[in-house]
């Protein structure tokens, strides 16, 4: 199974600037550690949300919403990808990730789990979400 | 109770990440992998009593190495004690092991352990031991996982998975298997026992030899883990990242290969846009990594190259099949096989037609080690069907069905057969 840790933005991160020297290699000797423990499977860090932008649908009416926006906490910073035995697995490395805060603010990660053919098993769920993927696809 | 089900859940976790760490640290010092596992054992059973009372340490795997090498203290003065030996012994073993401070870091614990994990890895499948041995000795010491698991996964009975262990163990401690990497001509042999014993792994999970599923993930996962473990111990082999790149390929088609009803769907038939691509890039980096080391391709690289090809083709039409007949005729002079001469003669078949094929098949007929391999007649029976020739192409199926071991292809090769 796949989770998704997802490291919450913080001021600092919305303002694109980068962690100091001893945030970077903390996060790196973690990242280390996933790499030699075979879970790592992507890792990557976002650009400010003032570079991107948002997509409101109503009905088929698509409106263009350019960043930045507020609401920082609700915004993610970037994300790792790992492939655990279990949800225990995954909450353990979780709570090993380093404080990615360094501004006097608390930090959050948020993890995930991914959905996978397995979280259904073989049979009708599984085929109706095969469909709905391959409609996408 | 919640709660301490909870925290034996997390005991357990953490045993799955640090439990090959603590077990190759202490190999290393004690010498006999049996005795380190039954000290990391003793140290699983403390936290077990403990951590969900007083709370999981801060340092867990540090934590737990402090314990196994108390117990082995334990272990020396109680032998000495008994066997009225000089007191100078236990001092010195003491002295030995007076890093066994309780502040070691998790760098302290990681740095020193990368080689004794790789020693680990190459004493776990020792050519001394039955495949099955090195198997089940991999999973247990490098995987973390236990006996029950391990029977859970290879659909055997407990008991037979212990007592391979228990044998595995006494057969290294017999044959005085040193706790080094190889070095020189012997590297190479076993390094490629290792890499066997990997993918042994990955395709008890990929191609299920036994039993009603086609696909037992758990076995994949846990064989892609151990492959991209031993590409950060050795990383300048370039087969390590030939076996990563070819498993993360074809675990990257793993969800496109069965239907709803677990039967296999071929290659040819699968959709596409259900492939893994996290796991497909993966694979395409393992490859380049063996180009940045300069080298040439194994037999591992070239079949991942093959898969490579299968990833590269959005549609199966656009399957560059002339490179990969190529590349099995690299692999047939790398690492000749009658199975790889099969795969040969399926992608002469495609890229030059089923007469093509067909005319390799048939030089196959008498290979005595495919008599009963199920694959045969099943490619015979397919290129036949291809050439319109179905009152031949039948038999071909019905006897690919009698010979192959897996229910849900059986009954795939029947319905063939009744077309």
């Amino acid at each position: 199974m796949r989770f998704m840790i997802i490291v919450k933005a913080t001021q600092a991160s919305e303002a694109g600037v980068l962690p100091p020297e001893r945030v970077i290699a903390e996060l790196a000797a973690y990242r280390d550690q996933l790499v030699r423990a075979g879970v790592l499977l992507d890792a990557a860090g976002l650009q400010p949300s003032a570079k991107g932008w948002r997509i409101r649908c109503a009905g088929t009416k698509r409106t263009v919403i350019d960043g930045p926006f507020a609401n920082t906490r609700e915004l993610i910073a970037g994300y790792i990808l790992i492939q655990a035995q279990s949800k225990a697995e995954a909450l353990e490395w979780s709570r090993r990730f380093p404080n990615p805060v360094f501004d006097g603010q608390d930090g959050e990660i948020e993890v995930r789990q991914l959905v996978e053919w397995e979280t259904f098993g073989f049979g009708a769920a599984t085929e109706s979400w095969r469909k709905l993927w391959v409609e996408m696809g | 109770m919640v709660k301490s089900s909870e925290a034996h859940r997390a005991v357990e976790a953490i045993w799955r990440i640090e439990s090959s760490k603590i077990i190759a640290a202490l190999a290393r010092r004690v010498r006999d992998i049996g005795l380190a596992e039954e000290l990391a054992q003793d140290a699983l059973v403390a936290a077990l009593e403990r951590w969900p009372e007083q709370g999981i340490p801060d340092n867990p795997g540090a934590w737990l190495l402090v314990v196994a090498k108390r117990r082995f203290i334990d272990l020396i003065r109680h032998k000495a004690l008994h066997q009225h030996k000089e007191p100078e012994l236990t001092r010195e073993i003491e002295g030995q092991l007076q890093d066994a401070a309780p502040v070691e870091t998790d760098a302290a614990l990681d740095e020193p352990v990368a080689d004794d994990l790789l020693r680990l890895m190459f004493v776990a499948c020792h050519p001394v031991l039955s495949t099955e041995a090195r198997v089940a000795l991999t999973l247990r010491l490098l995987g973390g996982l236990t006996t029950e698991e391990i029977a859970r996964a290879f659909l055997v009975a407990e008991p037979t998975v212990a007592q391979r262990i228990v044998r595995a163990k006494r057969t290294l401690a017999e044959a005085r298997v040193s706790f080094e990497v190889p070095r020189g001509s012997e590297l190479a042999g076993r390094l490629a026992s290792v890499l066997e014993v990997i993918y042994l792994i990955f395709n008890e999970g990929y191609a299920a030899t036994a039993g009603d599923r086609w696909l037992r993930p758990e076995l994949c996962d846990e064989a892609l883990r151990l492959g991209r473990i031993l590409a950060t111990l050795a990383p300048a082999e370039p087969e390590v990242h030939g076996l990563i790149a070819l498993m993360e390929f074809q675990a990257s088609r793993a969800w496109a290969r069965v239907n709803a009803d677990g039967e296999p769907i071929l290659l040819a038939d699968q959709n596409r846009s259900l492939w893994d691509r996290v796991l497909i890039r993966r694979g395409f980096v393992a490859l380049a990594r063996i180009e940045a080391l300069g080298q040439s391709y194994g037999p591992y690289a070239l079949q991942a190259a093959i898969a490579a090809c299968h990833a590269r083709a959005s549609t199966a039409t656009e399957t560059d099949w002339q490179r990969i007949a190529a590349l099995y005729d690299a692999l047939a002079q790398l690492a000749p096989s009658p199975v790889v001469e099969l795969n040969r003669a399926v992608a002469l078949a495609m890229a030059f037609g089923p007469a093509a094929g067909l005319e390799a098949v048939d030089g196959l007929a008498a290979e005595p080690a495919l008599k009963h391999y199920h694959l045969l007649p099943s490619v015979r029976g397919d290129l036949l069907a291809k050439l319109g020739r179905f009152e031949e192409a039948r038999p071909e199926f019905a006897r690919a069905a009698a010979l192959t071991r897996n229910e849900r292809e059986r009954k795939m090769l029947l319905e063939r057969a009744r077309r």
